[in-house]
């Protein structure tokens, strides 16, 4: 006889030791097909995770078992031409061999891609660990912190506003049961001793002057507790606490002259995605503003500032002008924390990048906590290199790199947010 | 059998279950496996989700098992193929244990449910307990507890000398699982306890003994020059066995970790060498005993042709040319050979006398019963095969010569050829010719400590390269160097692959 078990309110979760194990294992490889994915995304998709795809060699664990060659004899079913002595050419290269030998089963996970899914957090984990947010220390100290009222339990003391009256009530009616029920148990035993003499044929009045005198006594005793007191009182009670800002606002600037083409637009693309990605997990909410600039900058959305193409030179100083009326138009609410990202390919009107640096310093870089460049190209730098390596030594907000190609987004990345930097930060 | 008309009240056929009904369903097919002299261990049937079929799926099928990367890697393929729906799961699992625990999914109807038991409860777990190699090699009463052991023990050297470091031996151990195996020894059948209290001695004997051998001052009573000495004096197939009693430098927890790689692979070795037997047994039975409840009228035929639907597609054979061969359905021959076996007891043809001369005419059921307690899959073809199987399969023999620009046809199902089918066939299912003969040759006691292994190939078919890693995985438990070397068919020595200790810091 049989002994039937139902198991399937056991956990699920099996696996999931082995799983993060082999997570953990292939770090390298996982990461690098995460960062290698990150080209591929809308700068604000956030919701989905990744399909990720290590290569099968990597990751097969190895056992003898025999190759090609050799003399081997395989038995099949379902002839239908065949008759003993015949030849078969062989097919040059696969069909063949695939069929010939028996061994698909051994090497059966060869060479094949080996792709699966990690979930939203698992990917954001994996893209940044090991970074943290820069100017965490200095920020704690400008930041202006918005407090909130919050309910705090009661006290006996406040404005009239304040009045919790169904506690006060609850209070008044504990006190006088408190006070009073002694007296209230005595009255009614002397009201029924007083019914009784009442009811009886003899008569008893001297008895009963003296209990109806007794009872007008504790009637007034009763009544001479107050309905309610001001120990009743109950106040609701307020209290303030800080809450940390959740908004920030991200600000991608983008050189879109003739110079610079698709390729270099996408490099920087990666780039915003990167910082965007890495702000939603600090902040709550993220806003991007993608201002747009050649010889004038113009704000536009996601799919014109990556896509479209204009002609003509460039003056940077356009953007960074436009960046500062809109933090002052709209952001000016201390409560944001505002980024920069500028991607450039260093081309600019020389007689702009002086005038670019003043206003970084004077204007934008006291309002923004970090504010990044970055500049992709082969040539040699120009005058706005030199300029924004000069504002670089003397601003810690501020941090410049150079990109030559996409291999090296990621690790600029890394280097701009990279957690030792600032560890004596981190823990606040 | 006598066949029984009386007319039941059939049960009802779902498609939804219930516990009551996997009741009475299994106490009609217990019955009727009785009646067939089905002799099994007791019983345990979980039912389970997709999901936790998923996660036994993942370790190995057993249902507790030591945590490593690799079955993490294969949940994750799991799961990623049944998403994209490229695989169904299962419908069952059966491990061979005592009692006998199988797994019912959640998600399939009642017909599956009976199908199941009967395949698996009475099909499989008979078979664990009857046929010989099961018997002789694993020991079902001990399996559970010793995996419990294992995973504990497991679990308390990753807290002593952390994951990586465990997980590191173990990759190798798994590299050279496939030879773990004793294949003439009988293992001793042994309690947890006993094995708890062993294992102690054992980590303090194991390190005297091989403290023994790899003693640097010299003997004194013997001053003579030192003799080559040939170590091992025979060569040794179970390389686990040899690494667990002779590595210079493993920690004791180490030979621990080999030893518990080894005997799970013990565990499994019967089956990989009875698959078609084992499924065939189970297939013959999950038939015939379902067809009995049909017969009896316990089961409509709504029931009848849904089974019918999955039996079918469970034992169906692709053709060589169809897009969906992927070589010999263990199902389909294992089930076919059974039914001939039958066929030939009860209806032999002249052939069959000629052929199958001990069992043609015999009682069917004492023969199939025979055929499943002393045979393995090599043997049962070479023993069994009848010429009209070979002929309803229409099998033919491909020669493969990579010397040779073609390959040939060398037997079809022919009067000519149903002697060399029969053998060929047979040969494919021998283990040794499977997997390559690799056997620890030498040790260099008296100098470097050098490892040699030999590969004898047959008929010329060389190593994968693979090796190369393989043999990493070896240096890494040897610590000293190790080398491969393939005697060649006219005698000569190869060194094909080898590890040596400065390219490998370990």
């Amino acid at each position: 006889m049989a002994h039937f078990i139902d198991r399937r309110l056991n956990s699920k979760g099996k696996s999931t030791v082995n799983r993060q194990r082999f997570l953990r294992r292939y770090r390298q490889q996982i990461k690098r097909a995460v960062s290698d994915s990150v080209g591929n995304r809308s700068v604000t998709d956030l919701e989905s995770g990744e399909q990720i795809s290590i290569s099968g060699r990597d990751i097969s664990e190895p056992v003898f078992h025999t190759g090609k060659g050799g003399k081997r004899s395989v038995v099949h079913p379902g002839n239908d031409q065949f008759t003993a002595g015949d030849r078969i050419e062989r097919p040059p290269q696969g069909k063949g061999a695939g069929q010939g030998d028996g061994e698909a089963s051994n090497s059966g996970e060869g060479e094949d891609e080996f792709v699966f899914a990690i979930s939203k957090d698992e990917y954001l984990e994996l893209l940044f660990e090991d970074l943290a947010l820069p100017n965490l220390k200095k920020s704690q100290f400008d930041k202006v912190v918005e407090y909130e009222t919050y309910r705090a339990g009661y006290q006996t003391d406040g404005v009239p506003g304040n009045l919790d009256v169904i506690r006060s009530l609850k209070g008044s009616i504990a006190r006088r049961i408190a006070l009073t029920g002694r007296d209230r148990r005595k009255l009614r035993e002397l009201e029924a001793e007083l019914a009784t003499l009442h009811a009886d044929k003899h008569d008893h009045t001297l008895a009963i002057i003296a209990l109806e005198k007794d009872i007008a006594e504790l009637r007034e005793k009763i009544a001479r507790v107050p309905f309610i007191d001001t120990f009743d009182l109950r106040f609701k009670n307020y209290d303030k606490r800080p809450i940390p800002t959740s908004k920030a606002v991200m600000f991608c600037l983008m050189d879109v002259s003739g110079s610079m083409d698709q390729t270099t637009k996408d490099m920087a693309k990666r780039f915003y995605i990167l910082l965007y990605l890495f702000l939603t997990r600090t902040y709550e909410n993220v806003e991007v503003v993608y201002i747009r600039h050649h010889t004038q900058a113009k704000e536009v959305d996601e799919h014109e500032f990556f896509y479209s193409q204009e002609t003509g030179g460039t003056i940077v100083s356009s953007a960074l002008k436009l960046m500062d009326e809109i933090i002052k138009a709209r952001y000016s609410d201390a409560n944001w924390n505002i980024y920069g990202a500028q991607a450039s390919d260093g081309d600019n009107w020389a007689d702009d990048s002086p005038y670019c640096r003043d206003l970084l310093l004077k204007e934008i870089l006291p309002l923004t906590r970090y504010f990044a460049y970055i500049e992709i190209t082969e040539r040699q730098h120009q005058s706005l290199w030199r300029e924004y390596q000069a504002i670089e030594a003397s601003c810690e907000n501020f941090v410049s790199k150079h990109i030559q190609t996409v291999k090296d987004i990621y690790p600029v990345f890394r280097e701009l947010f990279k957690k030792d930097q600032h560890s004596n930060a981190v823990g606040v | 059998m006598p066949k029984t008309n009386q007319t039941h009240e059939p049960l009802s056929d779902g498609p939804d279950w219930n516990f009551s009904l996997l009741e009475q369903y299994e106490f009609h097919i217990d019955r009727i496996a009785k009646n067939f002299r089905l002799e099994t261990y007791p019983n345990q049937i979980e039912v389970i989700t997709g999901e936790q079929m998923m996660d036994a799926y993942a370790s190995i099928g057993m249902p507790i098992n030591y945590s490593h990367w690799s079955f993490g890697k294969k949940f994750i393929q799991t799961e990623q193929q049944y998403r994209r729906g490229q695989m169904g799961l299962a419908y069952e699992i059966v491990i061979n244990s005592d009692p006998c625990i199988a797994y019912l999914m959640e998600e399939n109807t009642i017909t599956l449910q009976a199908l199941v038991m009967a395949h698996a409860c009475y099909g499989h777990n008979s078979f664990f307990k009857g046929n010989y190699l099961f018997e002789t090699w694993t020991d079902a009463g001990s399996i559970i507890d010793y995996l419990v052991f294992a995973k504990n023990y497991i679990t308390k050297c990753e807290e002593k000398y952390g994951t990586t470091e465990v997980e590191d031996t173990l990759d190798s151990c798994h590299a050279l699982m496939n030879y773990g195996v004793d294949r003439y020894k009988r293992p001793q059948k042994i309690s947890i306890v006993e094995e708890m209290s062993r294992q102690h001695q054992r980590e303090a004997y194991l390190q005297s003994q091989v403290n023994e051998l790899w003693r640097t001052l010299p003997d004194i009573k013997t001053d003579d020059r030192p003799q080559p000495v040939h170590f091992p004096k025979e060569p040794q197939e179970n390389l686990l066995y040899f690494i667990e009693k002779n590595a210079p430098l493993l920690e004791s927890w180490q030979r621990e970790l080999v030893r518990i790689v080894r005997k799970i692979s013990q565990y499994f070795y019967p089956q990989k060498q009875t698959q078609v037997m084992n499924e065939g047994w189970a297939c013959f039975w999950h038939y015939h005993i379902l067809t009995q409840l049909y017969d009896e009228g316990l089961v409509t035929d709504r029931f009848m042709l849904e089974f019918l639907h999955n039996h079918t597609s469970v034992v169906m054979q692709p053709e060589y040319n169809s897009p969906y061969y992927s070589g010999i359905n263990p199902y389909a021959l294992g089930f076919n050979m059974f039914m001939d076996i039958k066929r030939v007891c009860q209806h032999p043809t002249e052939e069959d006398y000629r052929y199958l001369p001990d069992i043609a005419g015999k009682e069917w059921l004492d023969t199939v019963h025979f055929a499943m307690r002393n045979f393995k899959d090599e043997s049962f073809i070479s023993q069994f095969l009848s010429p009209k199987l070979i002929r309803d399969f229409r099998l033919f023999a491909i020669e493969d010569d990579a010397s040779r620009p073609y390959v040939s046809i060398s037997a079809i199902h022919d009067e000519h050829g149903y002697q060399a089918i029969r053998e060929k066939l047979s040969a494919q299912y021998n283990l040794s010719n499977v997997e390559p003969n690799i056997q620890v040759y030498n040790v260099n006691v008296r100098g470097d400590r050098a490892l040699t292994l030999r590969y004898i190939p047959q008929k010329g078919i060389p190593l994968d390269e693979s090796r190369d890693k393989v043999m990493q995985h070896l240096h890494r438990l040897w610590k000293f160097d190790v080398s491969l070397e393939q005697q060649h068919e006219d005698g000569a020595i190869e060194v094909i692959a080898a590890c040596r200790r400065s390219n490998n810091a370990a």
